[in-house]
């Protein structure tokens, strides 16, 4: 990716022209990498195969879902999915040595799909295996990867165009892999919206060895120790959340946040200058280098609204931003703001959602 | 055991202003640090050498002034730190940016013995690619473990190496042969404060500076902006939307009026509040 030393690209380089080399004119078509630890498939790929088809359909390609894994029923039911979600064709690896992630196996079947079909853009989610499979992926193919895009079109030339944030989250930035084949790209989960699932056949398979044995691969899983239900946090999918910032002014007040969420069934969380002062853990942060939330209800408070925060929030329903600065960037892009201390607005609101949703009044609107 | 910790120089993406007119960053005065996510990476590697004995050295591409950084990783306790920095250089995207460090931590093999270990943070905060660590290693051919947690055992004999790393919805125990590269999670460990003789120490130090020649890359069209696949087309801020907030005034009972008027608004959140609260 693309970092500091390179953006704003010099005039002669942002005027680049698309000059494809002609062995790499044959690729074509838009993959999307279907991600599933133990047959399960991340929600995060369906997301992708929203994006992809619209890739799709503005290059007039086909929607191919890639599924690698374990040769068994669980992998066959990811497969049929990804026709539900849009899929117009599947590849699919399977070998028994693929049942837990590892980055040589996944890496090899992926470079080697690339290198019998080539794709013209090659979509996975920005999750943790996501993410270890892309850089080796894209250094064997030694093409482009653009990494954690919050928008992906295409220009008038047929090149993907993959916008992400940059300088630490204050600026946007549109990447291009020009003259290299595929375009990569990542996407955090949540950032595209779920497309509609349409019960569909199952339509075209097409099948490809892996090639390696158990004894090719170095590294051995030794054991998989599942987290904790009660230790993850539902954040990114929660339908409301609470969250708090710099605004809040001490770490102590950051249980004003734990107690209006609590009072309405929200999840909590926080903008990322908490978690880099350690006021709060950094599962709990919203924005693009923490969690992307799309809930219904997002209740920010004494959060300015840095470029970063905001990629992460701005698939709310609802935003209400409660902030003392009336100039601060958070009330461009919230629905409704309140410019005032929240250290004194949140008890108030607390008590009021506390005495509204009570059971007894609860009980007195339903009849 | 030979440890080569990569680390970046990064703006402190707090203090990075944005000019309200002109759209462009104000770079003036912005303070460089380490890499907070490497500051992990570099402490792991120094107990590790404190188990096994050896050597750790630091490796950074960039500007001059990222001799800065190096120092102060050195004040840490580090044996050497070598520098990267070449105008070749300038420009490059990540595909780029692991052809000249897996270039020079060959040079480094070739000086100071193979590393073992070569270990990475988790990502910078300025880019926030994490796409460095795998593709130095692809291109080294090391056994690639990211997101480690947890080093549990290295037998030096045997040439293995087991770590817990973090997966999704879990925690994989691996066992991997060396040399390895690892990428540190953030929190599992606390920085160490260096004692006052290596803060000495590395006041006086040589950083070692390497130019692309001096570090052995035989292909100068894989260095820098000529050897990036990517192309940054455009940098721009975000538009506002079209309308802004409304702004809404409370009043001297602000909790019910504020309840009031978001319910009047999304009459539907009511219901949907009152089943999320069910159970509390």
């Amino acid at each position: 990716m693309n970092d500091t030393a390179k953006a704003p690209a010099p005039a002669g380089r942002a005027a680049a022209k698309k000059e494809l080399p002609e062995h790499l004119k044959a690729y074509k078509h838009v993959w999307v990498f279907i991600e599933q630890e133990r047959g399960q498939a991340h929600p995060v790929s369906w997301e992708l195969m929203g994006a992809g088809r619209i890739l799709a359909n503005k290059l007039g390609v086909d929607l191919a879902a890639v599924v690698v894994g374990a040769r068994n029923e669980a992998t066959q039911s990811v497969v049929r999915e990804s026709f539900n979600y849009g899929a117009d064709l599947a590849y699919l690896v399977t070998d028994d040595i693929l049942t837990d992630y590892r980055n040589e196996s996944y890496t090899k079947a992926m470079t080697d799909l690339v290198n019998a079909y080539k794709p013209e853009i090659l979509l996975l989610g920005a999750t943790i295996l996501g993410r270890d499979l892309a850089g080796s992926v894209a250094t064997t193919l030694l093409t482009g990867l653009t990494a954690d895009c919050t928008e992906l079109d295409v220009d008038a030339e047929g090149s993907l165009a993959a916008t992400r944030p940059t300088f630490g989250g204050s600026l946007l930035c549109t990447i291009f892999t020009l003259n290299y084949r595929p375009q990569m790209a990542t996407v955090r989960p949540r950032v595209m919206p779920m497309p509609e699932r349409v019960e569909k056949p199952i339509g075209r398979v097409i099948e490809h060895p892996l090639g390696l044995v158990e004894d090719d691969i170095v590294t051995k899983v030794l054991s998989f120790l599942p987290d904790r239900d009660s230790t993850k946090s539902n954040l990114a999918f929660a339908d409301v959340v609470v969250a708090g910032g710099l605004g809040l002014g001490s770490p102590e007040n950051f249980q004003l946040i734990r107690q209006l969420a609590s009072a309405i069934g929200a999840e909590f969380g926080c903008s990322r200058p908490l978690v880099q002062k350690g006021w709060v853990s950094s599962d709990r942060q919203i924005g693009q280098t923490g969690k992307t939330i799309r809930p219904k209800l997002y209740i920010a408070a004494g959060i300015s609204g840095a470029i970063q925060h905001r990629v992460g929030v701005e698939g709310a329903d609802y935003i209400v931003a409660i902030n003392t600065d009336k100039n601060a960037p958070i009330f461009d892009f919230a629905h409704v703001g309140i410019v005032t201390d929240a250290v004194r607005l949140l008890p108030a609101l607390t008590e009021a959602f506390s005495k509204r949703l009570s059971p007894h009044q609860r009980d007195r609107l339903a009849s | 055991m030979h440890i080569v910790v990569c680390m970046k120089q990064v703006p402190d993406s707090a203090q990075i202003r944005v000019h309200p007119v002109t759209n462009t960053i104000m770079r003036q005065g912005v303070p460089t640090i380490i890499n907070p996510y490497d500051l992990f990476a570099i402490e792991e590697a120094l107990r590790l050498r404190q188990q096994f004995g050896g050597e750790v050295t630091i490796l950074t591409m960039g500007p001059p002034s990222a001799e800065d950084s190096l120092r102060k990783a050195l004040s840490f306790g580090a044996n050497r730190a070598v520098l990267l920095t070449d105008r070749f250089f300038a420009g490059a995207d990540t595909l780029a940016t692991t052809y000249a460090l897996a270039t020079a931590i060959r040079k480094i093999g070739v000086e100071f013995g193979s590393p073992n270990i070569v270990f990475t943070g988790k990502q910078t905060i300025d880019g926030d690619t994490a796409q460095v660590g795998p593709g130095v290693a692809k291109r080294l051919g090391l056994m690639q473990l990211t997101y480690v947690s947890h080093i549990d055992k290295v037998d030096l004999e045997a040439g293995t190496i087991d770590v817990e790393r973090r997966s999704e919805g879990g925690v994989q125990k691996l066992r991997s042969k060396m040399p390895c590269l690892i990428s540190i999670l953030e929190g599992v460990n606390e920085m160490r404060i260096g004692s006052l003789s290596d803060a000495l120490a590395a006041a006086r130090a040589t950083i070692i500076k390497w130019s692309a020649q001096d570090a052995g890359v035989e292909d100068i069209t894989k260095c820098g902006l000529r050897g990036s696949p990517t192309i940054v087309k455009r940098v721009f801020a975000p538009k506002p939307r079209a309308e802004k907030a409304e702004f809404i005034e409370l009043g001297d009972k602000p909790g019910d009026a504020f309840v009031d008027e978001l319910f009047k608004r999304r009459p539907k959140l009511e219901a949907e509040l009152g089943q999320l609260t069910r159970g509390y």
